[in-house]
């Protein structure tokens, strides 16, 4: 187990470290740097804060500093254009993304295991029709249709929800919706999926002949198993959930991650930009092996399968 | 070879075989959803791609005539700037689909050709290669996407000033192009991931069966037997996931130009009409729900087209 755990944190490493070459490169390559937006600097000023921020360094020297610093100082650099520690940008923005994304997994979760369970154990009836039509329309209607929907038919008619913003806790509801809801359509056809496989199972007619009740064979024996999928897809949605929220936080004008990101690539504010991929990339890292552990709980013969290897 | 009478078969009592693509197709034709799928599908393309040319240019600006209601001139009203909404979302329309049709085109030769070099050779390439491709499942896709999208639109905008300048060609056309070759380019350039491995089982399953041994045998080269007689046959699995990645595709253009990282005008897409449309809500809420509903018919016909394919090809599915 021990070997297995370390063997995945290494290849996290990896993983991370292919990002940062890439993000790197990619943002050497991109036309500009933070100071060519800079009209009202003399260019003398733009050549020494160049050279302050290591911009004129070879490329080579460059892309070796910055890993270096992060691993030896832990210093994730400074934001070029807004003159802070991106750390410190990260800290203050990452919080409203974080309870953004894990209501809008509650709210994904909460609604989409019961509509797959309900929909595999009256497969073919109208209820499996409706609701994998609903799924589908989770998945068709982009979150930013669905959004300005919510503001306009239900944010002007209820009056203690808001239309954007971000101050009290109910503000919550409107973004977690629209944001989880998508992963609740991709949820619900995979608990669907999961679980029309582990019913047909002779364990499964074993319990039925044993005369155990719907609710205790599905409580006991086919949720672990049927659940699977359903696991594997939440660890790297989860992830997305708390980060790749910039379209949901820009309708609901949530003071979240997704702006700095946008804005950092318009501004070629490098080390923001950096920084905020890493961040993204270790999230990310993290879920995946979330996940993975979980399946291996659920799942023994993925457990076995996978310390042998 | 002499001839052998058979006397009592008549031909009446042979059956005639049904290829695979046929058997599919009758399959496919039971699955109602995916058949009402296919016909408003093909309804979008035309109106898309053949109508547009019949209608006023979506480009034109009439500031007396702002949020117009439907009327016999303009079908769906007009936008905030008195141009006609309908024409608008056929000619956005034609950008979205094209992104989601080339993007995945990109997608299939990059990942059929990776999966397909990886299985074929096997042994330690094969595992360098798949261990790339999961390194690269762990980056978060939008956030590259985003850019590497501005690198390619930097140097695809200079190479268009440049044959702009030196071949003399027509400004305003190349820049029009130039301004949406960089989404195919990123989308299917990033996308082509699960292609790969897909592919990749495939021949591994294929590439010890008696043919690739004939073939062998023959003498023709590896690339002649991969390309030529293996590949082939992963081509149908292939454009049932790629059916599959074109919602996906057209989704991430309209995110991409919804967050201002998309196409940019004189062109359109549904996703800037969206976003616009949002922007005049409370006023004019159908400047959001027309093309809000263009797109998700759309995105819904190749949904479910896609799932009645993967059905219909499906090798386990009983012969009946």
């Amino acid at each position: 187990m021990l070997r297995y755990l370390a063997s995945r944190i290494f290849q996290g490493f990896l993983v991370l470290f292919a990002l940062y070459t890439i993000t790197f490169f990619l943002v050497k390559a991109m036309p500009g740097d933070p100071f060519t937006g800079e009209k009202n600097i003399p260019e003398d000023v733009k050549r020494n804060m160049r050279e302050q921020s290591g911009l004129n360094d070879p490329l080579f020297v460059q892309y070796l500093n910055y890993p270096k610093e992060v691993l030896l100082k832990g210093s994730f650099n400074y934001s070029i254009k807004k003159r802070r520690p991106v750390v410190e940008i990260i800290a203050q923005a990452f919080p409203a993304s974080f309870v953004l994304g894990i209501s809008a997994l509650i709210f994904a979760v909460m609604l989409a295991i019961p509509i797959g369970v309900i929909s595999a154990l009256r497969k073919n009836s109208w209820v499996d029709y409706s609701g994998m039509a609903i799924a589908m329309v989770g998945i068709c209607v982009p979150s930013f249709v669905i959004g300005p929907l919510l503001q306009i038919g239900i944010a002007t008619r209820v009056p203690i929800l808001k239309i954007a913003g971000w101050d009290s806790p109910i503000d919550i509801v409107l973004p977690a919706i629209t944001l989880g809801l998508a992963t609740a359509a991709y949820l619900a056809r995979l608990t669907r999926g999961g679980m029309l496989e582990i019913l047909s199972q002779d364990y499964i007619r074993t319990a039925r002949a044993k005369g155990l009740s719907t609710g205790r064979i599905m409580i006991v024996h086919a949720l672990r198993g049927g659940l699977i999928p359903s696991v594997a897809f939440i660890g790297p949605a989860f992830a997305t959930l708390i980060s790749g929220s910039f379209i949901v936080e820009s309708i609901f004008q949530v003071p979240g991650m997704g702006q700095h990101f946008v804005n950092a690539i318009v501004d070629r504010d490098e080390f923001l930009v950096l920084g905020l991929a890493l961040f993204y990339g270790f999230l990310v890292v993290i879920m995946n092996l979330v996940a993975d552990l979980l399946v291996g709980f659920l799942n023994p013969r993925v457990r076995i399968a996978e310390l042998d290897g | 070879m002499s001839r052998v009478k058979l006397n009592h078969i008549t031909d009446d009592d042979l059956v005639e075989g049904t290829s695979l693509g046929r058997d599919a197709w009758l399959r496919l034709r039971k699955n109602r959803v995916a058949m009402i799928s296919l016909w408003l599908l093909t309804a979008v393309v035309i109106l898309c791609f053949v109508v547009a040319w019949f209608c006023t240019d979506p480009n034109v600006i009439n500031l007396t005539n702002k949020f117009a209601s439907p009327s016999a001139e303009h079908w769906l009203g007009t936008d905030q700037l008195g141009r006609d909404l309908f024409s608008r979302i056929l000619y956005g329309g034609q950008i979205s689909m094209l992104v989601g049709f080339v993007a995945t085109a990109v997608t299939l030769l990059i990942g059929i050709s990776y999966g397909a070099v990886s299985g074929y050779m096997g042994g330690r390439p094969d595992s360098l290669l798949m261990r790339i491709v999961d390194t690269l499942y762990a980056i978060p896709f939008l956030v590259l996407v985003i850019i590497l999208k501005v690198v390619i639109a930097g140097l695809v905008t200079d190479l268009a000033g440049w044959t702009v300048e030196n071949f003399g060609w027509n400004k305003e056309f190349v820049f029009r192009f130039a301004n949406i070759i960089p989404l195919f380019i990123t989308i299917g350039a990033l996308g082509w991931l699960t292609l790969a491995r897909i592919t990749r089982a495939q021949i591994l399953s294929i590439k010890n069966q008696e043919f690739v041994e004939a073939a062998r045998s023959l003498g023709l080269s590896d690339r002649r037997i991969l390309f030529r007689h293996i590949v082939p046959n992963t081509v149908g699995t292939a454009i049932v996931y790629a059916t599959l990645t074109i919602p996906s595709f057209i989704l991430y253009e309209a995110s991409l130009s919804y967050l201002g990282m998309g196409v940019e005008a004189p062109n359109s897409s549904w996703g800037i009409l969206i976003k616009e449309g949002a922007n005049f809500l409370e006023t004019q809420p159908s400047l959001l729900i027309i093309p809000g509903l263009f797109f998700s018919v759309t995105l819904f016909s190749l949904n479910f087209l896609g799932d009645g394919l993967r059905d219909a090809l499906d090798p386990k599915a009983s012969k009946d």
